[in-house]
């Protein structure tokens, strides 16, 4: 029961993030939509289109009539790097297009003091607000008259300080005076009270806390602006990190996958070829296969860790192992699914077994094969940078771990849009390998 | 003694429930070389069981198959098969799959591309030469089936409802390659069909088969086929004797199925 319990609160944490979040998924969803209405509103102003496709008039529904639009496409793209540019303030984008920035720069308010016998008194405290890569001294202020002096305090933007504006006053909290209202507005413990900068709260024991307008764009440290992260990355280019560059980390996660994988088919595949072409093959490894293949090969990595470090060898062999199976079954599947007439009209034709093998079964099975090695590489990529966050010398993945823990967010994102345009190409090569390499296939 | 025996073959198989098919029995034929031979019946009669004991692929629990004197225990290059469809080899291209027998054989390139040329002559394929078969159409892909098998030079060609896929056009036109192909090349034939005219019309010889168990029910031999080298398929479909002959056998067939049906109601 407790177990349900914690379980709802947790889920209700997750929902109560999700409605937080929900006006700006609206508006993204909401700039979207108004970006097809103008798109449409564009489309009527060309020439139609004329091709059999744009003269259907069942498109809802027909599946084929359905494709990819380029130019949601490229707004898509577009619209996540203006996305970004605006809410970390990118220089790359003109100013007014920039999401409310955090308050930097000057401001003052007031506080009024009342003393035991009911006397009132105001002074003004001068706040400098300055970017955090900025050192800036507090402004030097004349303490002025009365009771309560005039104060100053610069603080970073995106921090809040506290201040004890009694301690320069002649009466403080020692001596039972209080601050009783900011900018002519009462004010109590805990309580707070808006400013034109942003907001003065009360601690519970009386002292000042100032908070500066954050406004609603990111701090560089959670997500730096998309210069930042190219600046980073020309920089790890040339200067490296860690001991490696760039060219290096990448290499070596690359390096893995290829050396993987490569062990992994040339084990894989004649072993399927086996399963497929021999009872006895089939049912020694099936068990095998058919257990190994839901394990994650994620799930190996403290295995193998213990068993071969964290070292090259470890890797490979768990990169082996996860494109082992797929390629196996791949190659397994390949060979089931040669029609048998096919088989037959060779053994009609003179072929030997060795010659159905070699004209017949694996021309068939490469489209299998290819699609089988298109998943492995994928797989192999993805375990690849996992492996490397758990422990390694260099690679894509150590890369980002060892950022998060300094809190390079510039550094964590690059490798991740790296990670990603290096998996998206490995796709895209082995599918155009399976173009020139397999053009028959699904033509059987 | 040449010419193929199917000596009184009979073919039995165990179910994994304990019974068993008889699929055939006591299925004798001597065929001389050169004849044309089509064996029709409805589904089930065992007609492709018989084809494929021939052709090696299955071996029979009964009986035997000589041909030229030879008993036969496997598949070989002698007899050729040609399928329905999707037996070609979609890597290769037409030229590779017409000369996919000889570079089995190991044939000299210069001997192997004079065959093929030739053969794609015969089927009208010379400009489709270096396409993918996929490319072509279903008619034009049961050329290249015929001109592969054709480049073996095999004794005997067994063809397992070669046209039962096409429309019936483009089969009409082939109904009239495959009679000029056994006219020109004198080879020995096996049809299988359930389309009793393409079995009227392609049968020197027709055998009608009847189901449980797989047997032969009555045997005719026909003109048809002769007098479809020298004229018009169509014509050959207006003699009176042709229509005579389809509607005895189709009321043949016809009540083979209406009884396989009623011994289903009763069981």
């Amino acid at each position: 029961m407790e177990l349900l319990s914690d379980l709802g609160s947790e889920l209700w944490a997750v929902l109560s993030t999700l409605f937080k979040a929900a006006p700006y998924i609206i508006g993204y969803v909401v700039l979207i939509l108004v970006m097809m209405a103008i798109w449409s509103g564009i489309k009527r102003l060309l020439t139609p289109k004329h091709d059999y496709s744009s003269l259907k008039t069942v498109t809802f529904g027909d599946e084929s009539a359905v494709t990819s639009n380029t130019v949601a496409s490229v707004v898509s793209v577009v619209l996540i790097f203006v996305l970004w540019g605006a809410f970390t303030g990118s220089k790359l984008l003109p100013g007014f297009m920039h999401a409310p920035g955090a308050f930097t720069g000057n401001g003052s308010f007031t506080y009024t003091i009342t003393t035991p016998d009911g006397q009132t008194d105001d002074a003004t405290v001068s706040v400098i607000v300055h970017p955090a890569t900025i050192e800036t001294e507090a402004p030097e202020v004349s303490p002025g008259d009365g009771i309560a002096k005039d104060d100053s305090i610069a603080i970073a933007s995106y921090r809040s300080a506290l201040l004890r504006v009694d301690r320069n006053d002649e009466m403080g909290r020692d001596e039972d005076t209080f601050i009783t209202a900011v900018n002519g507005q009462p004010i109590t413990p805990e309580g707070s009270v808006k400013v034109d900068f942003g907001t003065v709260a009360m601690s519970a024991k009386g002292t000042l806390n100032i908070i500066p307008a954050t406004g609603i764009q990111m701090e560089p440290i959670w997500l730096p602006a998309p210069e930042a992260v190219w600046k980073r990355m020309t920089e790890i280019a040339t200067d490296g990190f860690r001991n490696s560059t760039l060219m290096e980390h990448l290499g070596y996660s690359l390096f893995r996958v290829v050396v993987g994988f490569l062990l992994g088919a040339i084990v894989g595949i004649p072993l399927g070829y086996a399963m497929g072409l021999s009872n006895w093959f089939r049912g020694w490894f099936d068990p095998i296969v058919e257990f190994m293949r839901p394990v994650p090969p994620l799930a190996l990595i403290p295995l193998v860790i213990i068993w071969a470090g964290i070292g090259e060898v470890g890797k490979i062999i768990l990169l082996f192992l996860a494109a082992l199976w797929i390629m196996a079954i791949a190659a397994r599947s390949g060979v089931s699914g040669v029609r048998i007439s096919k088989v037959h009209a060779a053994y009609s034709l003179g072929a030997s077994k060795w010659q159905i093998m070699r004209y017949v079964i694996i021309p068939n099975s490469l489209p299998e094969i290819f699609t089988g090695a298109r998943v492995a590489m994928g797989v192999c990529w993805g375990t690849v940078v996992a492996a490397e966050l758990v422990a390694a010398e260099n690679g894509a993945g150590m890369m980002i771990m060892v950022a998060s823990k300094f809190q390079s967010t510039d550094i964590v994102l690059m490798g991740i849009i790296l990670i990603g345009i290096i998996g998206f190409s490995i796709d895209m090569l082995m599918r155009w390998i399976e173009r020139v390499l397999v053009p028959w296939k699904g033509k059987g | 003694m040449s010419g193929l025996q199917i000596d009184k073959l009979s073919m039995r198989f165990d179910l994994p429930n304990g019974s068993s098919v008889q699929a055939l029995k006591d299925v004798s034929i001597d065929l001389k070389a050169g004849e044309l031979l089509s064996v029709l019946g409805p589904s089930g009669c065992g007609k492709t069981t018989l084809l494929n004991i021939v052709a090696g692929f299955l071996a029979p629990t009964d009986g035997k198959i000589v041909l030229n004197g030879k008993k036969v225990t496997g598949p070989g290059a002698e007899r050729g098969m040609v399928f329905q469809q999707g037996a070609l080899f979609e890597w290769m291209s037409v030229r590779e799959n017409v000369g996919f027998g000889p570079s089995m054989k190991g044939m000299a390139k210069a001997e192997k591309a004079q065959i093929v040329d030739h053969l794609l002559d015969v089927v009208g394929l010379q400009d489709f030469k270096e396409k993918a078969v996929y490319e072509l159409s279903g008619g034009m892909q049961q050329r290249v089936a015929l001109a592969r098998c054709l480049a073996n030079e095999p004794d005997v060609i067994l063809m397992d409802e070669p046209l039962g896929a096409l429309d019936a056009l483009t089969r009409e036109k082939m109904q009239g390659l495959v009679l000029k192909l056994w006219k020109e090349t004198g080879k020995t034939i096996i049809l299988i069909t359930h389309s009793v005219e393409e079995a009227l019309l392609l049968g020197e010889r027709l055998i009608v088969m009847a189901p449980r168990p797989g047997r032969i029910h009555r045997e005719y031999n026909l003109p048809f086929a002769e007098m479809g080298v020298n004229q018009d398929l169509r014509e050959v479909k207006k003699d009176p004797r042709f229509n005579e002959t389809r509607e005895e056998i189709l009321a043949m067939i016809w009540d083979m199925e209406e009884e396989i049906m009623g011994r289903t109601e009763n069981a």
